[in-house]
Formats: structure tokens, C-alpha cells, sequence
């Protein structure tokens, strides 16, 4: 997994367990209603193995790793 | 020897079983009290879910192979298959078999999607009942004090986690239309 790799967030899926945040709370935080908002841009080297833990640990596989050429804009990525 | 194995993985399996099966209904009510974040609940359900297809896998295998009982290996796989306690062990046959489609999918989850995962994992609920009665009818044990005691403590864990489960269940109006919803983001045709 390279530098490229950005965190998307599957907007329908995510139910806000919330458990993203507690396993990447560098990248990952909770809006008033415990839904994650995620850091803009590629995930840094040192967090990559903590961002794919924290997808895994995702009880609706609503997190996921994608190598985008742009970076994401939050949006679900099933529409792009 | 191998008698003493069986009985004792099944008991271990039971224990094991039934804090899979509370931690993952505390995982679903977003459980977390000072000192125990979310992710320790979803983790310990994980990692002890796989150590109990390892008691349950030793459990049927040395029951298997024991010479005095000569189950074979038919009734393992099949239920209702073997000539020793038919009935009793059959239900353990089904459970396993439970136990493991659930396991798989688990594992699969990524490949199949949450929803058929889902599916699946909802068998939880007969699997665990199902592998309970199993020990009490068919264990060499079943009602010598200790495990009698074992057996009600972990149904007393489990109906406990069950109940609070059920009342915590909040209507939710919008239920209906966002399955609709989910489904039909589920059938876009993907780019």
C-alpha cells in the first residue's frame, strides 16, 4: 500500500459505531452525532497499517483503502 | 485420555461461545464504559470467536477419534447420523455446523458484503441455544454440580445480553425506507 492510498468512507453503510476514530483518531474524528469526518488527503506512511486495522475493525465495512488519483471529496465513492 | 479432551474442550467451547455471543450483542448496542472503548468489545468478540473454532474443532475431532464411542467421522458432518445418543448429538453436529458457516462468512466478510454476512450471522442466535442443550442432554457431565452451574451461568450471560438487547431497541420510522434505500444503492450497476 503505497503513500497514494486515501481513506473513503461508505456514507450509506456507515451506521457510527465509531470505532474508526477510536483506532485512527489521527485521521478520523466524530461529528455531534458520531458519524466520522475524515482528514483530507493521502493517508502518511506510519498510519497505513493503522488505517487498514481500522477498517477491518469497521462492523459494516463502510471504510475502505482506495488508491485515488484525486483526493477524496467525501462523497460515497459507488457514485464517482 | 481423549475423553477427558472432549469433555473438556466442549466445556471450554461453551464458556467461550457464549462471551462471543454477549460481546457481539454488546458490539451492536455500541457498548463502552471508562476504560473499555468500542474497540475492545469488537476485537475481544473477533479474537475469541476464533479461539473458540479451536476448542470446537479439538472438542469434535477427539470426540471423534475416541475409541470407546466410534462415532466416525459421517457424524460429524452429517446430523442425526450417529448410533451413540443420536438425538443429543446430533444438535451438536447442527451447532458446529452453525458455528462454522459463521466463521466463514466472518472471514469472507469483505468477498460476500455485509448483507449476506449479516444473514449469516444472525444464525448465532439458534447456534448457541442449540449447542447449549446439546451439552446438557449429550455431556458426561451435564449434571454433575459444576457444570450444571457453568451451563446456567453462561444462559443467565447470554438471556441477560438478549433482553437488554430487545428493550434497547429504539422504533425507528425511517427503518423501511432506508433498507429501500440501502437496496437500491446496493443494485446500482457498479462504474
Amino acid at each position: 500500500m503505497s503513500a497514494k492510498a486515501h481513506l473513503t468512507i461508505d456514507r450509506i453503510r456507515c451506521d457510527g459505531h465509531g470505532l474508526c476514530a477510536e483506532l485512527l483518531p489521527e485521521l478520523v474524528r466524530l461529528d455531534d452525532w458520531g458519524y466520522p469526518i475524515i482528514a483530507p488527503g493521502p493517508i502518511p506512511d506510519h498510519l497505513v497499517a493503522h488505517a487498514q486495522n481500522a477498517m477491518t475493525a469497521c462492523p459494516v465495512l463502510a471504510l475502505a483503502l482506495k488508491r485515488a488519483e484525486k483526493p477524496d471529496d467525501g462523497r460515497n465513492p459507488r457514485h464517482r | 485420555m481423549l475423553w477427558y479432551t472432549t469433555r473438556g474442550a466442549g466445556a471450554v467451547s461453551l464458556v467461550l461461545l457464549t462471551a462471543v455471543v454477549a460481546l457481539g450483542i454488546l458490539s451492536s448496542l455500541r457498548f463502552e464504559a471508562k476504560g473499555w472503548p468500542r474497540f475492545l468489545t469488537a476485537g475481544l468478540h473477533r479474537n475469541l470467536a476464533l479461539v473458540t473454532l479451536v476448542f470446537l474443532g479439538l472438542h469434535i475431532v477427539t470426540a471423534v477419534v475416541d475409541p470407546y464411542t466410534n462415532l466416525g467421522w459421517a457424524s460429524a458432518i452429517v446430523p442425526f447420523s450417529s448410533y451413540y445418543r443420536t438425538f443429543w448429538l446430533g444438535l451438536g453436529t447442527i451447532a458446529a455446523e452453525l458455528v462454522a458457516a459463521i466463521g466463514i462468512t466472518s472471514l469472507a466478510r469483505r468477498f460476500i458484503g455485509p448483507r449476506a454476512w449479516k444473514v449469516v450471522h444472525g444464525l448465532a442466535y439458534a447456534a448457541w441455544p442449540i449447542g447449549v442443550v446439546h451439552g446438557l442432554g449429550t455431556g458426561t457431565d451435564a449434571w454433575s454440580a459444576w457444570f450444571f452451574a457453568l451451563t446456567c451461568a453462561c444462559i443467565a450471560s447470554v438471556g441477560f445480553a438478549v433482553v437488554y438487547r430487545v428493550l434497547s431497541i429504539s422504533p425507528d420510522r425511517l427503518t423501511d425506507p432506508r433498507a429501500a434505500f440501502r437496496a437500491a444503492v446496493d443494485r446500482r450497476p457498479k462504474p
